[in-house]
């Protein structure tokens, strides 16, 4: 192995065309001509003067939101339902995540580790607008249904981030006690919780975040909450109605994102 | 000594401190509680619990009739075509968005000059047009444009592209001005223009973490069609809530069996695929 033996045979090869960068190249391209294809979506008749003008209606309806008083309050009424929505939903996935977190963590046995971390995976895999579908069917339409979604989807997240945490806090406090002669459950209360608490609770709030935003939509499919109205008011082409709801979920995201970004400053290891 | 260690009761210091809190928590949580409708024995209601429970002893066994798998086929390609044109489309959204946007590329941050007021405010303008793409979920999107422009994969291909194109300019963006940007301010002030400054100054820094966002976006992108699907944008999602509006479960089992197959694969082909350019 002679250098310039090295430097010969690179200079060739960077001097002829990269066969992988053209393979991939033409690929992509392929893949991309190949969806438009298939999906046969006719743009020209999108693009046409007729569907133009009624897009252009259509949008135009958009630029008179229903400010009523009535309007407003059930709008304003809807937006509470999903900030609760979401915040219970958070709540119970916290509270159900720490309860899986400690099995998923490994502390009692590999058996249990493993069947935790799947029923964590197969909670989390599941978006939550499936969730949202099958639980409409669970327990009926309404804003209850959403609550069951949001938790069933974020236990999932919040399990397997908690049994990380759990994982990584450092062990001395805990065996200090347990050795000075602490049962489990102190052991683990004074020793461990402390550690990782912050942390949970940033995974938490980050959780809720997402929620908020996702509770919004969650009534697509009957879930209560602003997407219901939403659904409702576009259902039937009203769209100044359909407007002023989507005025609220602006509101509410550009709201939350404001709150957040304000908190976060205090909370950034969790958003690593 | 033990008369004077007499047994002091043992008193918590912060017990009103915590009594005030678990108040506050109650007086909080009893509004939401009723707001969200909160009833877990519809759980148990005798209605409900049967539906569901014909609704699960059908998922097994999950439903592999020859029509149903071509329908399955069909609609998990076409959920690949609607994420694969969506993240097409919203990278000719977002590159000219990002040129627009993005510091890197400002001749007039250069030095004093003229225009430096303007383009500040051509950036401040194209940033909230951003803002205002990516606040909306895809889902929302998807609704309006079905509404629109009529059920099908058209809807889900542009609501891909409106969300995705304001995400993709703005990390674009970002991504272009975290590196190092001065090969393209050497081009600048030699008087080069902004296109060879992006294709000589920036991108070769830079492509490896714009294509790996890209690629990661597409796998996201996959995820988000088949959700779409259930406001009736095509693909997966669409199969799956005529499934179970039918309560076929059978056929709901099998979709969501295909579905998490996909995402798997998609989260397998976007690793890859980031390492291949890595």
């Amino acid at each position: 192995m002679n250098p310039a033996d090295v430097s010969t045979a690179e200079r060739a090869r960077a001097a002829g065309p990269c066969l992988t960068c053209a393979g991939v190249s033409l690929l992509l391209v392929g893949s991309v001509v190949a969806s438009f294809v298939y999906l046969g979506i006719d743009f020209a008749a999108m693009l046409s003067g007729e569907s133009m003008r009624l897009m252009g209606k259509f949008i135009a309806e958009f630029f008179h939101p229903d400010l009523s008083a009535p309007f407003v309050a059930k709008a304003a009424w809807a937006t509470l339902q999903t900030l609760a929505v979401s915040a219970l939903g958070t709540l119970l996935a916290v509270a159900a995540g720490g309860v899986l977190a400690l099995p998923a963590s490994g502390r009692f046995g590999s058996a249990l580790r493993q069947a935790a971390r799947l029923l964590l995976n197969v909670l989390r895999s599941v978006p939550e607008l499936v969730w949202a579908a099958l639980m409409v069917l669970a327990v009926g339409l309404g804003p209850f249904a959403g609550v069951l979604a949001l938790a069933l989807h974020t236990t999932g997240v919040l399990g397997r981030l908690y049994a990380e945490t759990l994982e990584n806090a450092p062990p001395d406090p805990e065996r200090a006690l347990s050795d000075a002669g602490s049962s489990a459950l102190p052991a683990f209360v004074y020793g461990s919780l402390p550690l990782i608490v912050p942390q949970c609770v940033a995974y938490a709030l980050y959780r809720w975040e997402m929620n908020i935003r996702m509770a919004a939509v969650l009534g697509f499919v009957g879930a209560g909450g602003l997407g219901q109205m939403l659904y409702f008011h576009l259902s039937i082409f009203q769209q100044a109605q359909a407007a002023t709801v989507l005025l609220a979920m602006l509101l509410l995201v550009f709201v939350v994102d404001i709150l957040s970004s304000r908190f976060r400053r205090g909370l950034a290891p969790a958003y690593a | 000594m033990n008369g004077a260690l007499a047994p002091t009761p043992l008193r918590d210091p912060q017990a009103r401190r915590r009594a005030t809190g678990l108040l506050i928590g109650v007086v909080v949580l009893w509004p939401m509680l009723v707001l969200a409708e909160f009833r877990p024995a519809a759980l148990f209601e005798s209605g409900n619990l049967q539906v569901m429970k014909g609704f699960l002893a059908s998922f097994m066994p999950p439903s592999t009739s020859a029509d149903f798998l071509g329908l399955l086929l069909q609609a998990t390609l076409q959920t690949l075509a609607i994420a694969t044109a969506g993240i097409a489309l919203s990278f000719l959204l977002a590159v000219p968005l990002a040129l627009a946007v993005t510091h890197a590329l400002s001749v007039s941050r250069i030095g004093p000059g003229r225009g430096r007021w303007w383009g500040e405010g051509v950036r401040v303008v194209v940033r909230m047009v951003m803002a205002l793409l990516r606040a909306v979920p895809e889902v929302v999107w998807a609704l309006v444009f079905v509404r629109a422009l009529g059920l099908g994969p058209g809807a889900g291909v542009l609501a891909l592209a409106i969300t995705y194109g304001g995400m993709l300019g703005k990390v674009y963006a970002e991504i272009l001005e975290s590196g190092d940007t001065r090969p393209a301010r050497a081009l600048l002030e030699a008087g080069s223009g902004r296109l060879a400054a992006l294709f000589y100054g920036l991108v070769p820094g830079a492509a490896q973490e714009l294509a790996s966002y890209t690629v990661y976006r597409w796998e996201c992108a996959v995820r988000a069609s088949v959700v779409m699907g259930f406001v009736g944008a095509g693909g997966l999602g669409q199969l799956m809530d005529q499934s179970m509006k039918m309560l076929n479960g059978g056929e709901a089992s099998t979709i969501l069996l295909m579905f998490l197959l996909l995402v798997m694969l998609a989260d397998l082909l976007s690793a890859a695929l980031r390492r291949l350019l890595g």
